[in-house]
């Protein structure tokens, strides 16, 4: 079984493939897939019938304790022989429906031969939860079919109605089903009906369960998806829509009825959804002019029939609806297919513009014909036995509550009264020669069927022809299943073609007189029906829930959203001071002591970081700000110092200073003051906000210090760092070993800020290594842009002489070489002492911002001719590939190594692995600063450069 | 432990700074108050701990030094506020180039839904339309009349005037869309 689902997958996952070789001659071999399925499904029976079934396992989810269970009994074997059969011959069918190139066709084959896999799964699946999965399978596919390429508004519309609602009771069978599964202690259909247990849980778990059922077989009040999915191509409307997937409903509530149906709640909604809904579609069916309409409601109301048979729970009401199963299948996809027959040849389905097509296309009507004496329950069809049936085992009390058995029985009489009538009006309107229309409409037959193209609507118009005599050859696989069940009645009747003079077979002649009586007198029924105006309608109800939904959406955004990010903010910061904040004030424990400071020298820097951190807020001028703000990150390199952190003291001073070189690469471009201020009132709200969060977090920290009792975790660290480490500098050795990971996270962090900066500069994918001197790019007129190549600082003579400076080029000759050299300094000393890969990258990177500085953007490329991209990557391998290492080696990640031995020259060596990864550190830290010198600087020279005309208001000061 | 009053004060400080110039509109302010926010965060970590000797060993005995975890922490941290504040830079100069200015802008988008009244939340998306289902006026505009009249089962009533009204309506046939 496991393999005729993944035929089905692989088929449909070679659909479009060879739709594109073979055209739509590749339903043919499509069709082959559930024909094969059908086959062996038939190839079962024997087994079967002797009371035996097939099983499948395959291990899915062990931990979940989910399998894929498969099992083949006798109902199983009813609705897959159906759901393969039909599906071929309606594969078939589209091998002649579309046109030969015609668009998406591949994209329909593959969703309609899933969508024949996923049914097959559903009606196969033995666990509850494979059976759901199945079963969402198949609304998904119906979406995508019904929605076609989503070209037109009403497909996309009756689409989604059909997932919103399907979806929705699926959901709520999934509940169910779990809590059915709770109840009875196991998620295997087989046992759960068996034994299903007892208790509130079960109870509302079936009501959730036939939920699921009932949106999927759309029953009243949610009927209205199906008429509405008609929009979808004529097969899919044939295949699921009247063979396969509507019947899902109706499966379970079979699969579930011999344990379920004494369940309370089971036979009320199951009996009267199912009355009401038979009576419903088939009124509204008899007011369509649109055949496939006319069928849709048809089929509307036989499925409330079947829902009403099945869900009985008696053995001769399941009988009965087994058989009308079958026979529905039949003849309704043969009815569907012949309407699509009937609209290729002549481009309309208005029964209105059809007259006289009976005797020009008399296949097609003999293959109608067939179907509809079957659904209307002519002898010897097989929708007669299973009317039959139904009628005798109600008229003997097929259900508990006699009055109840009565009710229902007058309800299905009177349904199929109106199923004659529109059967009459079905057949009338698409054959019939009409009064008041030319003897022939339309005149001229635009695409006369072929013969494959009537090959299946005969086929299966034929089948429910020679079903009603051979009935008793069916009878034992019905039996098989309703056998389950318990006879109610005081007989049990087998399916035969004549039972002899019974009452049932007065009620099927009743049933026929009404319906011919109804579609006589069809002019009179439309004017009542005119007359009578139903307010309430389940599809506007439906749409104006939606459209609830909607509003209540937009008022909620439009409440919330307001626009403003600083609103936004500020928002948070209140939720902040209000909730935590009450919280701090009235239940944190507050220190017990204060002490000024741990030295005085502290207070003498907190005063001038304060006094920078105000400044900050008042001034204005762009370039200002940003050099006090720089004060504040000195300052508290120099608390650093005095706390202790030597490491971070380092690494403070050299980023303070390579982000105020940053900052002046970019407000170069801008205007010198921050324009446009807010106006008081909000100045003095931000004040007041900023103020209290100020005080919060102070308070926070303060508060959270003097709670603290546990001794702190990094205890260890000292001795975990001399020891396993191999290094003397605790800091470094928790960067780069005891929490390497972290590292790790944050120099990718780094990367990715020096891949955003390159980006939002250099708009066209990141170019490789910085301009050189002698590239092409920098020749051009004014000054030398070729600069000799022997010369040190070369580049330098491509500067306008005017902004060279002589000491800077000095210095820098100096210097450039001694800081590259104290960077590697400090990245192989860092393991030991202040230092590491973090602080060395910084320094190499201020030297390349001396050399930029010294000589411009040509220099950058002279100093440093790599692309700061491969950089960043090369160093971020290193780094993961020490990770990487040792775990091929057989440890932990990251876990280091260390070796040591004496070299020759060098003397005493000694080497931790992770050394390795403080390298990689340091190359994705010259990778970011090179990336943002080469970006922020070299690029914005050379757009100034190539665009110098940039209009400039007149009162803008660019600042330089 | 015993907290400084040294510390709580100026990470206040930092912090209410921080939080005025984030709110302000202009991006420059806006970096420069995460920039001290960023200062202020790592204050915040570093006071929290113990302050002592530097965290390396032979210099100073183990509980003499000062706790080494957060200054890992902080250090890091340093390094990415880098990071980030060139991407800011980065995105500045972006904004300035496009538009010649650098505020963060009010989201138009949010604007518009907080202008529509919630009665019109069922105004027809543009989603819900099709080229063709539109009147030459109304493609024109761009726009379709939304509203109640404008349900299919509106537009099948004037469609067939004397067909009983029904909640659905199929599009033309194969035949006739082509």
């Amino acid at each position: 079984m496991t393999v005729l689902l993944l035929a089905h997958l692989a088929a449909a996952l070679a659909a479009p493939l060879l739709v594109r070789w073979w055209g739509r001659q590749a339903f043919l071999a499509l069709a082959l897939v559930p024909a094969a399925s059908f086959g062996w499904a038939l190839a079962q029976l024997g087994t079967v019938l002797d009371g035996g079934e097939v099983r499948d396992t395959v291990p899915w989810v062990p931990t979940l304790e989910l399998a894929v269970e498969l099992r083949l009994d006798a109902l199983a074997l009813t609705f897959a022989a159906l759901v393969t059969g039909v599906g071929a011959l309606v594969l078939l069918y589209c091998a002649r429906y579309f046109e030969p190139d015609e668009e998406g066709t591949g994209r329909f084959a593959a969703e309609l031969t899933a969508f024949a896999g996923s049914m097959l799964g559903l009606v196969l699946a033995d666990d509850v939860f494979l059976l759901y999965v199945f079963w969402e399978l198949t609304t998904v596919f119906s979406f995508l079919l019904i929605g076609g390429a989503g070209g037109q508004v009403a497909g996309r519309r009756a689409a989604s109605q059909a997932l919103v609602l399907t979806t929705a009771g699926g959901l709520a069978m999934l509940a169910g089903l779990i809590m059915v599964a709770q109840a009875s202690g196991s998620t295997l259909l087989s046992e759960i009906v068996a034994d299903p247990g007892s208790g509130p849980l079960l109870t509302w778990g079936t009501v959730l369960v036939l939920l699921g059922a009932l949106t999927k077989s759309a029953m009243v009040p949610f009927h209205f998806w199906l008429p509405a999915a008609m929009q979808a191509p004529t097969p899919v409307s044939a295949y699921l829509h009247a063979a396969a997937m509507v019947k899902a409903g109706i499966y379970l509530v079979a699969r579930l009825a011999p344990g379920f149906a004494d369940v309370p709640g089971w036979r009320p909604i199951v009996l009267g959804v199912g009355v009401a809904t038979m009576l419903l579609g088939g009124y509204r069916s008899l007011r369509q002019y649109d055949l496939k309409l006319l069928l849709a409601f048809g089929t509307v109301s036989q499925l409330g029939f079947l829902m009403t048979l099945v869900g009985a729970g008696s053995q001769e009401l399941a009988t009965a609806g087994l058989a009308m199963v079958l026979a529905h299948g039949l003849f309704k996809s043969t009815l569907f297919l012949s309407v699509g027959v009937l609209d290729h040849a002549t481009g309309t389905r208005d029964l209105r513009e059809l007259s006289g097509l009976g005797h020009r296309l008399p296949w097609l009507a003999t293959a109608a014909v067939l179907a509809s004496a079957s659904m209307a329950g002519l002898p010897p069809f097989l929708g007669f036995v299973g009317k039959e049936a139904a009628f005798t085992g109600l008229w003997e009390g097929g259900v508990p509550d006699r009055a109840a058995a009565w009710t229902v029985l007058a309800g299905i009489v009177l349904g199929s009264v109106l199923t004659v009538a529109y059967t009459a009006r079905f057949l009338w309107g698409a054959f019939a020669r009409k009064p008041g229309l030319p003897e022939a409409a339309p005149a001229e037959l635009e695409h006369p069927p072929g013969p494959l193209f009537l090959t299946a609507p005969l086929v299966l118009g034929v089948a429910g022809l020679v079903a009603g005599p051979l009935s008793s050859s069916i009878d034992p696989l019905v039996a098989a299943y309703s056998e389950t069940l318990p006879v109610l009645a005081e007989e049990a009747e087998h399916l035969a073609l004549w039972h002899g003079l019974q009452p049932a077979l007065a009620l099927s002649a009743l049933t026929l007189l009404g319906g011919l009586g109804l579609h006589a007198a069809r002019d009179r029924v439309s004017a009542a029906q005119r007359r009578v105006a139903v307010p309430a309608s389940a599809n506007r109800g439906y749409w104006n829930l939606l459209q609830g939904v909607d509003r209540l959406a937009v008022l909620v955004t439009g409440t919330t959203q307001r626009g403003s990010l600083p609103t936004y903010l500020g928002v948070i910061l209140v939720v902040v001071l209000v909730l935590p904040g009450v919280v701090l004030l009235t239940r944190a424990p507050w220190p017990e002591g204060w002490r000024a400071w741990d030295s005085p020298l502290q207070g003498l820097i907190a005063v001038a970081v304060l006094a920078a951190a105000v400044m900050a807020v008042r001034i204005r001028s762009r370039l200002s700000a940003a050099i006090v703000v720089g004060i504040t990150g000195y300052g508290l390199g120099a608390l650093f110092v005095v706390h202790g952190a030597p490491d971070l003291a380092l690494t403070q001073v050299l980023v303070e200073t390579i982000t105020l070189v940053a900052f002046v690469l970019v407000l170069r471009k801008l205007p010198k003051d921050v324009g446009g201020r807010d106006r008081p009132r909000v100045r003095w709200a931000r004040g007041a906000v900023a103020l209290a969060v100020g005080c919060f977090m102070g308070l926070a920290g303060a508060v959270a210090l003097g709670a603290r009792t546990a001794d702190p975790v990094s205890e260890p660290f000292p001795e975990l760092a001399d020891v396993i480490g191999h290094g003397y500098n605790v800091v470094n050795v928790t960067l780069v070993d005891i929490r390497a990971w972290d590292t790790f996270g944050e120099i990718s962090v780094l990367v990715a800020a020096a891949t955003g900066v390159a980006s939002l500069v250099y708009l066209r994918g990141r170019p490789g290594a910085p301009e050189r001197a002698d590239s092409d790019a920098g020749a051009g007129a004014g000054p030398p842009r070729r600069a000799p190549r022997r010369e040190w600082l070369a580049a330098t003579a491509t500067l306008d002489p005017r902004r060279r400076s002589v000491i800077l080029e000095v210095v820098t000759r100096l210097l450039f070489h001694a800081v590259l050299v104290l960077s590697v300094y400090l990245l192989f000393a860092g393991h030991n002492q202040p230092g590491g890969g973090f602080a060395g990258g910084l320094v190499a990177g201020l030297a390349l911002v001396l050399r930029y500085l010294a000589g411009g953007r040509y220099e950058l490329g002279e100093a440093a001719p790599v692309d700061p991209g491969r950089l960043l990557g090369l160093g971020l391998l290193i780094a993961g590939g020490t990770g990487a290492t040792s775990l091929v080696l057989g440890e932990a990640v990251f876990e280091s190594a260390y070796l040591s031995g004496t070299l020759p020259v060098l003397g005493e060596v000694s080497l931790a692995t992770a050394l390795f990864f403080d390298i990689g550190v340091y190359l994705v830290v010259v990778g970011l600063v090179l990336d943002v010198l080469r970006s922020l600087g070299a690029e914005l020279d050379r757009q100034e450069d190539e665009e110098p005309a940039v209009e400039r208001a007149p009162e803008e000061v660019i600042a330089r | 432990m015993t907290p400084t009053v040294v510390f709580p004060v100026l990470v206040a400080g930092l912090y209410a700074a921080g939080v005025y110039l984030l709110l302000d509109r202009s991006l420059t302010r806006v970096l420069l108050g995460f920039l001290l926010l960023g200062n202020a965060t790592n204050l915040l970590l570093l006071s929290t701990s113990r302050a002592g000797e530097p965290p390396i060993v032979g210099t100073a005995e183990p509980a003499e030094m000062a706790d080494p975890l957060p200054q890992a922490l902080v250090l890091t941290a340093i390094v990415i506020t880098f990071g980030v504040s060139a991407f800011l830079l980065a995105v500045i100069h972006r904004s300035w180039r496009l538009v010649r200015r650098e505020v963060v802008e009010t989201d138009e988008e949010d604007r518009r839904v907080a202008a529509r009244s919630p009665r019109q939340g069922d105004a027809l998306d543009p989603d819900d339309l099709d080229p063709g289902d539109l009147s030459r006026e109304e493609r024109a505009v761009g726009r379709a009349v939304g509203g109640p009249g404008d349900d299919v089962e509106h537009r099948f009533g004037e469609r067939f005037p004397d067909a009983a009204s029904d909640d659905v309506d199929l599009p033309p046939t194969r035949g006739a869309a082509r």
